[in-house]
C-alpha cells in the first residue's frame, strides 16, 4: 500500500491539478454517485412492481392515480423535481426544530427521495409494457391448470416479464447515472460535484470535466456490460437452438 | 388567483426561452442526426468510425457534464483562439460564449447523437425496391433522397423523432445551471426569495406538461400524414 | 356406475358474443373413459364450447357438474360469473387442456413447465413432481429434451412436450383444443401417437379436432356441431360412417 501511494505520488509530481488530494475528491465523488443510484434504483424496483401491477387494475381508483404519477414524474424534468423536494422540505416551517432535520439537512436525503420517485415511474412503465406482452397463450395455460390470480402473476407473469423489461430496463439504469449529475447542483458532492469543485479551483474545464466523463464512460460500459450478460443467461430461452 | 409576488413576467420570459432553447436545438439535432446517420451508414470506413465514436461519448457521458465541458471550456477554447489570432495575425476579436448559444450548441451537440440512431433505424427501415424502382426511373441520386427515401424514412423515423424530443423538451432544464435565465432558473430563484418553492415549480411542471402534451398530440397529427398508403396493417 | 360421479357433465350451455349467438344450448356427458370428438366447420362454435368447460370462457346459461359438484355462478353487471373463484380453480385442476398453439410457459424448461402446476396448485414435493415429469415426459419421447426451453423445441416437441404438463395433473379430464392444427404435416403423426395411446389406456378426453381418422378409430362418441347446435351426434360408425344430414355429408366430402 505504501509503496503503492508512492508510486502515485511520484507519477503526479509534475501535476498541479491531479494531486492525491483532488484524486480523492474525484473517489469520494463516485461512492456519492453509486450509493445515490444505487439506492435509488433499488427502492424504484421495488415500488414500481406494485405499482405497473395496479396500473393494469381494472379499477379506476387505482389505476388512474398511477397513471397520473407517471405522467407527471415522466413528463417533466428530474431537475425540477429534485428543486421541488429540496426547496420543498427546506421551506417547511418548523422542520428545522424536529428530529427529522437531522436526516434532511444534508441534500442526499431529498435527491434520494426525488430520484427514487423519477426511477420508479419510468420503471412502473416499462414493467407496464413487459407485463401487457405476456403471450395470452401462456395466460390462458395458467387460468386452464387452476392457477389463481397471485399465483399466476407470480409464477408466470413477472418472471416472463421481468426478462422481457431487461434492455429496457438497462438503458433506465444508464439514463438514472446520468441523471443523477444534477444532484451536484443541490452541493451535493458527487462525481460531477467534484468536478465542480476542482473546475473552479484550479479553472482548468478540460481537465475537470474531461476526467469525470471518463469515469462516467467507464460506468456505463461496466453497466451495458453487467446486462448484456444478464440477458444472456437470463433471455437464453427465446432463442432458438443452436444446431 | 395564485400569488406569484411579481414573478409572473420573468416567469413568462423564461418559459419562451425554454421554447426557444428547445425548437432551436432540435433543429441543431435533427441537422446532426441526418449527417451521422449518413456517416454511419457510409462506404468509407474512417466516417463509420467517426460517427461510431461521436455517439458512443456522447451517449456514455451525463448530459450537464457534456454541457459544463463546453460552456466553461468553450469560452477557454475560443479565448485560446482568438489569442492566437492576434499573436499571428494581429486581428483583435473578443468572443464571448453566450449561455443562450452554449445552450444550443450542447443539446442540440447531445441529441444529434440519439437522432442519428433513429435516422439510421429509419432509413435501413425502407425497402430498398423502392429505392430501386426510383433509379429505374432515371431519378437523380438526389431525387431519390428528396421525393422516396426521405418521406418513407421519416414515417419510421416519426415515434423516435417524438421521444427524443420529449426527453430534448425536459434536458433544457439544465440550462438553468450553467446561468441562463430558462424557467427553471426563474422558479429556483422565486422558490429561494419568496420561500414557496411549491407555487412555482408546480406551475414550471405544468408548463413543461402542457408543451409535451401539446406536441405529442403534434406528432400523432404529423404520423397519420406519413402513414398514408399504409392503412390499418401497422 | 352409480355411485362414482361423471368426471364431466355439461347442460344446455349458451354463449352469445354481442348479438351473435355462437353457442345455443349444448350438453355433453363425458363418462369415465369416455372420447368425445368435437368436429364442425370453423365458426361452428366447438373450439368456444371447449373453452367453456373449463370457463376460459364464461357461458350466459347451462350448467357445469365437474365429478358431481355443480359450479355455482351469480349475476353480475358484467353477466354471469362464477360465484366462487376457488372452485373455479379447483375445478380446472381436474381438467387440464391442451392448446392449439401449445402455450408452453416460455421462460421456463420443459421440465420446469411439466411441474410448475402440481408442485404450485396440487401442492406436490418438488422431488415427487419431478420423477413423475421424467417418466411423463419419457412416455411422450421427450426424456433427453427435459431441460431444453419451448423456443428450442419443434412444434411437434412441444406440443408432446404440453401433454406431459396436461397428463402430469393427473385429470379426470382432458380437453384438447384443435392439438395438431398449427403443426406442420410431418408432425402431426407423434402427437396423434401419443393421444392415441392415451385413449387406449382408458383416459376421459374431449378432442377439438379437424382429424377424422382420430374421430373415426378412437373416439367413442362424435359430435358434429353447426352453428353452435348439435346436428348429428353418436359413435363414430353412426356419425362418419353413415350420416344422415346432407351438412355432414358435405362437410365429410373429400376435399379437392
Amino acid at each position: 500500500m505504501e509503496a503503492l501511494m508512492n508510486w502515485l505520488e511520484a507519477q503526479l509530481a509534475d501535476n498541479s491539478i491531479f494531486t492525491l488530494q483532488t484524486l480523492g475528491y474525484y473517489g469520494e465523488g463516485l461512492v456519492t454517485t453509486v450509493q445515490l443510484v444505487f439506492l435509488s434504483l433499488i427502492i424504484g424496483l421495488v415500488l414500481a412492481v406494485p405499482l405497473a401491477i395496479g396500473r393494469g387494475s381494472r379499477h379506476a381508483w387505482l389505476r388512474l392515480p398511477i397513471f397520473f404519477y407517471c405522467y407527471v414524474f415522466r413528463g417533466t424534468p428530474l431537475l425540477v423535481q429534485l428543486y421541488l423536494i429540496y426547496y420543498g422540505v427546506v421551506f417547511v416551517e418548523g422542520i428545522q426544530d424536529t428530529w427529522l432535520w437531522l436526516i434532511l439537512e444534508k441534500p442526499f436525503v431529498p435527491a434520494l427521495i426525488a430520484f427514487t420517485l423519477n426511477t420508479a415511474a419510468y420503471t412502473t412503465e416499462i414493467f407496464r409494457g413487459a407485463i401487457k406482452s405476456t403471450p395470452r397463450g401462456e395466460i390462458e395455460a395458467a387460468r386452464a391448470y387452476g392457477m389463481s390470480w397471485g399465483l399466476m402473476m407470480r409464477r408466470i407473469v413477472l418472471p416472463s416479464a421481468f426478462r422481457r423489461a431487461l434492455p429496457a430496463y438497462g438503458n433506465e439504469v444508464i439514463f438514472m447515472l446520468h441523471a443523477s449529475a444534477i444532484a451536484s447542483v443541490v452541493t451535493i458532492m458527487d462525481l460531477t460535484g467534484a468536478a465542480r469543485f476542482v473546475y473552479a479551483r484550479f479553472y482548468a474545464p478540460f481537465d475537470a470535466f474531461l476526467f469525470v466523463a471518463a469515469i462516467y464512460l467507464c460506468l456505463t460500459f461496466a453497466i451495458i456490460y453487467f446486462f448484456r450478460h444478464l440477458e444472456k443467461r437470463l433471455l437464453a430461452h427465446l432463442k432458438p437452438a443452436s444446431g | 388567483m395564485i400569488d406569484l409576488h411579481g414573478y409572473g413576467p420573468r416567469l413568462f420570459e423564461g418559459a419562451l426561452i425554454t421554447i426557444e432553447l428547445a425548437v432551436l436545438s432540435l433543429i441543431l439535432a435533427i441537422l446532426l442526426g441526418l449527417a451521422t446517420a449518413s456517416a454511419k451508414m457510409s462506404r468509407h470506413w474512417w466516417l463509420h468510425r467517426l460517427g461510431t465514436l461521436y455517439t458512443t461519448i456522447i451517449r456514455g457521458v451525463p448530459d450537464l457534464v457534456l454541457m459544463m465541458l463546453l460552456f466553461f471550456g468553450g469560452q477557454i477554447g475560443i479565448n485560446m483562439f482568438t489569442d492566437w489570432l492576434y499573436y499571428q495575425f494581429d486581428v483583435d476579436i473578443f468572443i464571448n460564449v453566450n449561455e443562450f448559444v452554449a445552450g444550443v450548441v450542447t443539446i442540440g451537440l447531445i441529441f444529434g447523437a440519439y437522432m442519428g440512431e433513429t435516422f439510421r433505424g429509419a432509413f435501413l427501415a425502407v425497402d430498398s425496391g423502392q429505392i430501386e424502382a426510383g433509379r429505374a426511373y432515371g431519378m437523380s441520386h438526389w431525387l431519390v433522397f428528396r421525393r422516396i427515401r426521405f418521406p418513407q424514412m421519416m414515417r419510421h423515423a416519426l415515434p423516435g423523432l417524438s421521444n427524443n424530443w420529449m426527453v430534448l423538451l425536459k434536458t433544457t432544464a439544465l440550462v438553468s445551471v450553467i446561468g441562463l435565465s430558462d424557467m427553471v432558473r426563474v422558479a429556483s430563484e422565486a422558490s429561494k426569495a419568496t420561500r414557496e418553492p411549491f407555487t412555482f415549480m408546480i406551475i414550471v411542471a405544468a408548463i413543461y406538461l402542457l408543451i409535451a402534451s401539446v406536441s405529442e398530440w403534434g406528432f400523432a397529427r404529423l404520423q397519420k400524414r406519413y402513414d398514408i398508403g399504409y392503412g390499418e396493417a401497422n | 356406475m352409480a355411485d362414482t360421479p361423471i368426471p364431466l357433465e355439461v347442460r344446455n350451455i349458451k354463449k352469445r358474443f354481442g348479438d351473435t349467438e355462437v353457442l345455443k344450448g349444448l350438453s355433453l356427458q363425458a363418462h369415465k373413459g369416455d372420447v368425445i370428438t368435437l368436429i364442425g366447420a370453423s365458426g361452428s362454435g366447438k373450439s368456444t364450447f371447449l373453452r367453456c368447460m373449463n370457463l376460459l370462457e364464461q357461458p350466459d346459461e347451462g350448467e357445469l357438474i365437474v365429478h358431481g359438484e355443480p359450479i355455482r355462478f351469480k349475476e353480475t353487471k358484467h353477466g354471469r360469473e362464477p360465484a366462487d373463484w376457488k372452485q373455479v380453480v379447483g375445478m380446472r385442476a381436474k381438467l387440464s387442456m391442451v392448446f392449439q398453439s401449445f402455450n408452453l410457459w416460455a421462460h421456463m424448461t420443459l421440465l420446469e413447465n411439466v411441474i410448475e402446476a402440481p408442485v404450485h396448485v396440487l401442492g406436490k414435493s418438488k422431488q415427487e413432481a419431478t420423477d413423475h415429469a421424467r417418466e411423463l415426459l419419457a412416455r411422450v419421447g421427450l426424456a433427453e429434451r427435459a431441460d431444453y426451453y419451448p423456443a428450442q423445441l419443434s412444434g411437434g416437441q412441444q406440443q408432446r412436450g404440453a401433454i406431459a404438463r396436461a397428463l402430469a395433473m393427473d385429470p379426470e379430464v382432458m380437453l384438447f383444443d384443435e392439438p395438431t392444427s398449427a403443426l406442420d404435416p410431418e408432425l402431426v403423426g407423434d402427437v396423434l401417437k401419443v393421444m392415441r395411446d392415451l385413449a387406449e389406456e382408458g383416459r376421459t378426453m374431449i378432442v377439438v379436432t379437424h382429424e377424422m381418422a382420430f374421430a373415426r378409430d378412437v373416439s367413442t362418441q362424435v359430435i358434429y356441431l353447426h352453428q353452435g347446435q348439435v346436428e348429428e351426434a353418436g359413435p363414430p360408425d353412426q356419425v362418419l360412417g353413415n350420416p344422415r344430414s346432407e351438412r355432414l355429408k358435405q362437410f365429410l366430402a373429400p376435399k379437392h
